[in-house]
């Protein structure tokens, strides 16, 4: 959310679309997302001319081209880095950036880091396929062990990334999950993302149909969603498969673990604290398979924000008073030449 | 007095210890935690107020705080002053401070041939002397015999003048460097009182230290009015130098530099950002421009180059004047975001201040030698504007001109400095506002009469696209580092636009030479035998040496040159205009090429690559081979 808000004329899904033909790869989950994006944007309310998508490189990073809005299609891994200085520059901006898997947490992995822990006001959209797909099929650092691409054609063998436990590491005070074909959930998400104030981090898993297709269908495809998705709700118990499932904390061990839920009883079952670091953790590093994905609004507990923090900073500093240019230049011990000649303190 | 002088019976040499005392070159050197940076600073501000023109070279090691003692750990500072015009920090010292073995090692040899060495005995003990790799005291034996010695024990007379403050051994020890300039002061007739002035501020918190920092600077002073009697001491008057009237300070680069891009940012009308990451010799504009956040300077201190400059071209999207600096290696880094710079055509300022290379290098020595990763160091046709500081005191009209250009250009442009302007100092004029005439950057904020938004439509003179900020109802547009279309700026990749493009971006660049003053002749006459032509900061021993050839009645000329992408339209013409051409650079020979490449002028380089600057007498041993 962005500290000015003007009361923007209202929009509809259609006034956010450029006229730039999309040329992403047809059933490419992209779709879906810019799709949400551009529903999601007029409720948001924020006038068209004050918004801008930043991005990096990479299918994902083509995204701002489809807005109509401002946009920046920038070089690879450094969408996090412009963004700063845009914000910086004008912190009345409301600033969405997206990227990939490859460009987020490779090449810009730095960037990323430092992004989080500033805390800069702005949207991360992850888009997180597993793969590079724009330089044609490369396994990325979010690939699963043994994922055979033409750069690993006997299967990586270096364990992935988690883009969620990598963020709450960095300090990140916003972490969301969700899925390209979550139409419903996703403009959820994307509101809440919206609403908090400093970096909020939003994983998407996108399906890439062509290089890594259905990688995610263990828990995307629709018979296994129930069984495999928890969509945690703050303060709501942690349940799973429509009520059948919850989660309880192990106190034993300090884990958590899959109990059943027998006529109606939750009392055992953890209720979602958002601003709970720890819990969050634990949602997010839950080995899938064993846990069913979290996803939704895993965390978020605002703290101040790198842009406002500055500009207190500067104003506190400044007290409102413009430098005075001559007196800068001068500063310091000097010394007059007179006319006549020979120096005088 | 713990005074001991050379008691051998060897002929002393003339006592010429300052032959022209119209100028007078000094160096101090020491062990790095012996203050000799501030000693030389604090001495150059005395020297300012006397009215001497001068030059000073500082020059010290990588390591903040290398073992005691050693060689590699000595820092030093140079001073060229005097009554005349000074351009260098003079050839060789005239008198060499050293506070250790060390120091005298590795400085002695510089010392001119009968110039005055003083030299704090107290700290030739077996062990240091051991460090510096002295078998045997060099002040016991001949060694020493071409200079004039006076040895003294500087450490025990700062004991003694500090002893009524109470300090602790250590404390009273790093007194010395007070010691030894109010010695200086003495030798050159200055006025102690700025100093006491500025030690009281200095140690406002600690009055104690105050005093026996004064009480050393005093003890120094009067040592030298008794041992004058009889010994190579002398004292010396440098007549005030021949200045416009004005109001004066001294300035380093860093700091002129810094100063020059808020004027410069002023001057556009802009608010400045300050994208960098610390790297040696760069920092110091970092440093200065953090504290004037009430000039509308906003700095971030990026996580590395990469975002540094990043941060910056987001900040110039945004509509303020994008600004990022780093020495060579980190310049590498930056290279492909400043191809985004040049593809998205925004405005920006890239400041360079070169250092040894390559890779690290030799970080806190000087070269010149990232012109060519200036001029050509990106992928694809990609040019910029590259423009270079001749001194400390130029860097601020560098500066604002390097923001003159981004705006009115929407182009990236790099300034090169280099390490020795960075860090030296000279006096400074200080500028008044009104000899500056504004440049308002210009933003778009209507569409174009045919009501379409056209973000690359152009400026017909100048070829600068469109400045449109985020936030302008009505002219939400889209770029990006994908070629564009030429008036949209949308995604193109046909063959017949990226040719347009490509030229376009050419055209752009090699249409700033008629936005740029001609090239002048620095020294001489516009046409003749010889002209030595240079960039940076061989600007002071070029100039000097070609005034002596032609006080010796050659026939040479020197040509300084600013603009050195796109040259200056004349300047192909002006060079073909002399017999012969001669190019001394701190680099293998890059300009050189450049001149022959454009202009397919003969030009001979001079090259030096050793970490120092020339030497004027280089120079003008160069200069009468190529008269031969």
């Amino acid at each position: 959310m962005n500290a000015f808000t003007p009361v923007a004329p209202a929009t509809k899904p259609d006034d956010w679309a450029s006229d730039q033909e999309v040329r992403w790869c047809p059933g490419c989950g992209d779709y879906a997302i810019l799709k949400a994006v551009q529903r999601t944007m007029p409720d948001i309310g924020t006038a068209r001319e004050n918004t801008v998508f930043v991005s990096g490189i990479g299918c994902s990073s083509r995204f701002p081209y489809y807005m109509e809005t401002y946009g920046f299609h920038t070089i690879h891994g450094r969408a996090p880095a412009i963004a700063t200085g845009i914000k910086l520059a004008n912190p009345d901006l409301d600033v969405w950036i997206v990227t990939g898997d490859g460009d987020g947490l490779s090449i810009g992995g730095n960037h990323m880091l430092h992004l989080l822990r500033r805390n800069l006001d702005v949207q991360l959209l992850l888009f997180n396929n597993e793969i590079y797909g724009l330089t044609k099929g490369q396994y990325s650092p979010t690939s699963q062990i043994g994922t055979k691409s033409p750069t690993t054609p006997f299967g990586s063998v270096d364990r992935p990334l988690s883009p969620c436990a990598f963020a709450m590491g960095a300090g990140a005070r916003f972490v969301a999950r969700t899925i390209d074909t979550a139409q419903k959930n996703m403009p959820e998400v994307l509101k809440r993302a919206h609403a908090h104030k400093g970096t909020s981090f939003v994983e998407i898993f996108q399906n890439c149909v062509v290089y890594n297709d259905d990688v995610f269908a263990k828990f995307t495809a629709k018979k296994a969603a129930p069984d495999n998705q928890i969509w945690v709700e703050h303060g709501k118990p942690l349940l799973f498969a429509n009520g059948a499932k919850g989660l309880r904390l192990d106190r034993d061990h300090v884990r958590l673990s899959v109990i059943d839920i027998v006529d109606g009883d939750v009392s055992q079952v953890l209720l979602h604290d958002e601003t709970n670091h720890l819990l969050a953790q634990l949602l997010v590093e839950m080995p899938f398979g064993e846990f069913p994905k979290a996803l939704g609004v895993l965390y978020c507990d605002p703290a101040p924000s790198f842009e406002a923090e500055v500009h207190v900073q500067n104003e506190r500093i400044t007290a409102g008073r413009s430098g005075d240019l001559g007196a800068l230049l001068s500063k310091g011990q000097g010394w007059d030449v007179k006319p006549a000649r020979g120096p005088s303190l | 007095m713990a005074t001991a002088f050379q008691t051998d019976t060897t002929p002393q040499p003339p006592a010429d210890n300052l032959p022209h005392p119209e100028a007078v070159v000094v160096r101090f050197a020491g062990d790095s935690g012996d203050g000799m940076q501030l000693t030389g600073g604090q001495f150059t501000l005395s020297t300012a107020l006397a009215g001497n023109d001068l030059s000073t070279f500082p020059d010290f090691p990588a390591e903040i705080r290398a073992p005691q003692g050693t060689t590699f750990g000595v820092s030093a500072f140079q001073i060229n002053f005097g009554s005349i015009d000074i351009e260098t920090a003079g050839d060789e010292p005239d008198v060499l401070v050293a506070m250790n073995p060390a120091a005298l090692k590795t400085n002695i040899k510089a010392l001119r041939r009968g110039g005055l060495a003083i030299i704090d005995s107290g700290e030739f003990g077996p062990r240091n002397l051991a460090k510096a790799g002295y078998a045997v005291n060099p002040l016991e034996t001949h060694e020493l015999d071409d200079w004039q010695v006076m040895a003294f024990d500087i450490s025990a007379l700062t004991l003694e003048a500090v002893k009524p403050f109470g300090l602790g051994n250590k404390e009273s020890l790093r007194c010395k460097n007070m010691w030894t300039l109010g010695l200086a002061l003495w030798m050159f007739d200055r006025d102690r009182a700025p100093l006491v002035d500025w030690l009281k501020t200095k140690f406002a918190k600690n009055p104690v230290l105050a005093d026996a920092n004064i009480a050393a600077l005093n003890a120094g002073h009067a040592y030298g009015e008794t041992a004058e009697i009889g010994g190579p001491l002398k004292q010396y008057h440098v007549d005030a130098a021949e200045a416009q009237p004005g109001h004066y300070r001294t300035i380093t680069g860093g700091e002129s530099l810094a100063l020059g891009l808020v004027a410069g940012a002023h001057l556009a009308g802009l608010s400045m950002f300050f994208g960098s990451y610390p790297i040696t010799p760069a920092s110091p504009i970092l440093h200065h421009l953090a504290r004037l956040k009430e000039f509308g300077v906003t700095t971030f201190q990026a996580e590395d180059e990469i975002a540094a400059i990043c941060s910056a071209i987001g900040a110039s999207y945004a509509g303020q004047l994008g600004v990022t600096s780093s020495s060579g290696p980190g310049i590498a880094l930056k290279g492909e975001a400043m191809g985004l710079a040049i593809m998205t055509e925004l405005p920006l300022v890239i400041v360079n201040s070169q250092r040894g290379g390559p890779s690290t290098g030799l970080p806190t020595k000087t070269e010149q030698s990232d012109l060519y990763q200036a001029v050509y160091g990106r992928n694809g046709d990609a040019p910029l504007v590259v423009i270079s500081a001749r001194s400390p005191t130029d860097s601020f009209e560098v500066a604002i001109e390097a923001c003159r250009l981004a705006t009115k250009f929407m182009t990236p442009v790099m300034v090169l400095t280099d390490g020795y302007i960075a860090n030296a100092a000279e006096p400074w004029r200080v500028p008044d506002r009104a000899d500056y005439t504004p440049f308002p950057a210009h933003f778009t904020e209507e569409p174009e009469p045919d009501g379409r938004v056209l973000p690359y439509a152009r400026d017909p003179e100048t070829l600068g696209r469109r400045w449109i900020r985020p936030g302008t109802p009505g002219l939400m547009h889209r770029i990006g580092g994908i070629e564009k279309a030429i008036d949209t700026g949308n995604i193109n990749y046909e063959p017949a636009n990226h040719q347009a493009m490509t030229d376009i971006r050419k055209a752009k660049i090699d249409g700033v030479a008629k936005f740029i003053p001609a090239q002048q002749v620095d020294v001489g006459n516009e046409t003749g035998r010889l002209v030595v032509v240079g960039w940076g900061s061989t600007y002071g021993p070029i100039r000097k040496a070609v005034q002596r050839a032609r006080s010796a009645g050659h026939d040479v000329a020197h040509v300084h040159i600013r603009y050195l992408w796109p040259f200056p339209a004349n300047l192909g013409a002006l060079l073909k205009g002399f017999d012969k051409v001669l190019v001394p650079e701190m680099n293998t020979g890059q300009l050189k090429t450049m001149l022959r490449d454009q202009f397919l002028v003969d030009a001979r380089p001079l090259n030096k690559v050793s970490g120092q600057p020339f030497k004027i007498a280089e120079i003008e041993a160069a200069i009468a081979e190529m008269l031969k």
